[in-house]
């Protein structure tokens, strides 16, 4: 039973009715990221898939850009409890990334420029759950946020969704990332309100 | 699972910062720089949660202070510097944080530098410092927009007359005291130069404020020969421009 806050109103709005339990709406984009901001030149970027032995697929920039991209329209739900409502992206769908990959890994270590991690089960990358994107609202993807290219999984919190991404790990069992190794939870389901270890 | 703080006591540090200590029965410790979130629920149910920094050390038994800083449009902040009096209680989650903390096993160089409010987890490293008998050397940069807005600003006068091992120095944006040496203005890399520890002596350092002061002052360090791996920030706000 919580605490009646004495005199509090709050400030509701009808979109908070979309939202995931515990979230705000905002119309800025704010950033959150544990260090500075890598600078990645796209013609030393590459991207690979691996097994934790051997690399199985890998494109520098060009043929990165050479594969089909497809336009994105979702909501952004950030662990510290900003939503961000019809965002607008472009990028690669991870189907086409994983297209001739043959594996029976389940689990994936998601890396990136900056040597942030993430872990995700392939589940949640695959079946047009998942992009590596670089570009949003019409513009090249800004440092910042995560350029030249970030992964985005809109259907998890955005801490999944890496920034500087540069390549994916296949895995046998999971092992936890960055923010999963200190205290946030290992899926991060907003709409279960998954944020912090201690939660189901 | 939510604990319930009680308010024992407020204090003003700015015209819009007020720092809010609770009692909290069950509070398990902290270290510095971790944070809280803070839960206020309407009359209807309705309610609002947001993250604040612990300012205080991580010793003070079942104390902890928060410092807000309130916000023009702020859904949360005009109640908690406003409307909170002694006696309420508030409930709170945490704490929360495992990446931008330090402890006071840490003994190597320290380079803090904060912009705004950014100040209160790193004024928690200071107090968990001194707390505990650390004498790891701190220096500290804190860039505030004119002299009124500093936050803790009698504590932080005191320091280096009491340690001094540990250096404070101000950097003014719109408005500096008479005389001061540099016009008002962001942090640049000849202020890094010249008052933050050398890069080849291997500092880490803790960098919090609003993002475009963080992007700036991370990006300085960098260039000025810092280990990336060893520059730890945290962002609030806004980032005023996308691209």
């Amino acid at each position: 039973m919580a605490i009646i806050s004495r005199g509090f109103l709050g400030r509701r709005c009808a979109a908070d009715a979309k939202l995931p339990p515990g979230q705000y709406l905002t119309t800025d984009f704010p950033v959150l990221s544990a260090g500075p901001t890598p600078r990645v030149s796209v013609d030393k970027w590459e991207f690979t898939i691996d097994d934790g032995n051997e690399v199985l697929k890998r494109w520098d920039w060009r043929s990165f850009r050479e594969l089909p991209t497809e336009s994105i329209t979702v909501d952004l739900h950030c662990v510290t409890r900003w939503s961000k409502l019809r965002t607008f992206w472009e990028g690669v769908s991870l189907d086409t990334l994983f297209e001739e990959i043959k594996t029976d890994a389940q689990y994936t270590l998601v890396h990136s420029y900056g040597d942030y991690t993430t872990n995700l089960p392939l589940d949640d990358l695959l079946s047009k759950k998942s992009w590596i994107t670089f570009r949003f609202d019409d513009d090249d993807l800004a440092p910042e946020h995560g350029g030249p290219a970030r992964l985005l999984v809109p259907h998890l919190y955005l801490w999944k969704s890496a920034k500087w991404v540069r390549g994916i790990t296949l895995m046998r069992e999971h092992q936890p990332g960055f923010w999963e190794s200190l205290g946030y939870h290992n899926h991060g389901d907003p709409w279960r309100e998954q944020r912090y270890s201690s939660d189901e | 699972m939510w604990r319930v703080g009680t308010v024992v006591a407020l204090r003003d540090e700015t015209a819009t910062a007020r720092t809010i200590s609770l009692n909290v029965p069950d509070w398990p410790g902290h270290v510095a720089g971790q944070h809280v979130d803070v839960r206020l629920t309407a009359a209807d149910g309705y309610s609002a949660v947001r993250s604040y920094s612990i300012g205080s050390a991580p010793n003070f038994g079942k104390r902890i202070e928060l410092t807000v800083e309130r916000l023009a449009n702020g859904e949360v902040s005009p109640y908690l510097t406003q409307e909170v009096a002694v006696g309420d209680r508030l409930e709170l989650r945490g704490p929360i944080g495992g990446w931008f903390v330090w402890r006071p096993q840490q003994t190597e160089l320290i380079q803090l530098i904060a912009g705004g409010s950014g100040i209160v987890p790193l004024m928690a490293m200071v107090r968990s410092r001194a707390s505990a008998g650390s004498t790891a050397p701190f220096r500290l940069l804190y860039s505030v927009r004119e002299p009124e807005a500093v936050l803790y600003r009698d504590e932080l006068k005191a320091l280096p007359t009491r340690d001094h091992t540990v250096s404070v120095t101000y950097a003014y944006t719109r408005a500096a005291p008479k005389n001061w040496p540099q016009p008002p203005g962001r942090i640049n890399a000849s202020l890094i130069a010249d008052t933050t520890w050398p890069s080849n002596l291997g500092p880490t350092c803790y960098v919090c404020g609003p993002t475009s002061f963080v992007e700036n002052a991370a990006a300085l360090l960098t260039a000025s020969g810092n280990d990336p791996h060893k520059i730890k920030t945290e962002r609030f706000g806004p980032t005023g421009d996308l691209r």
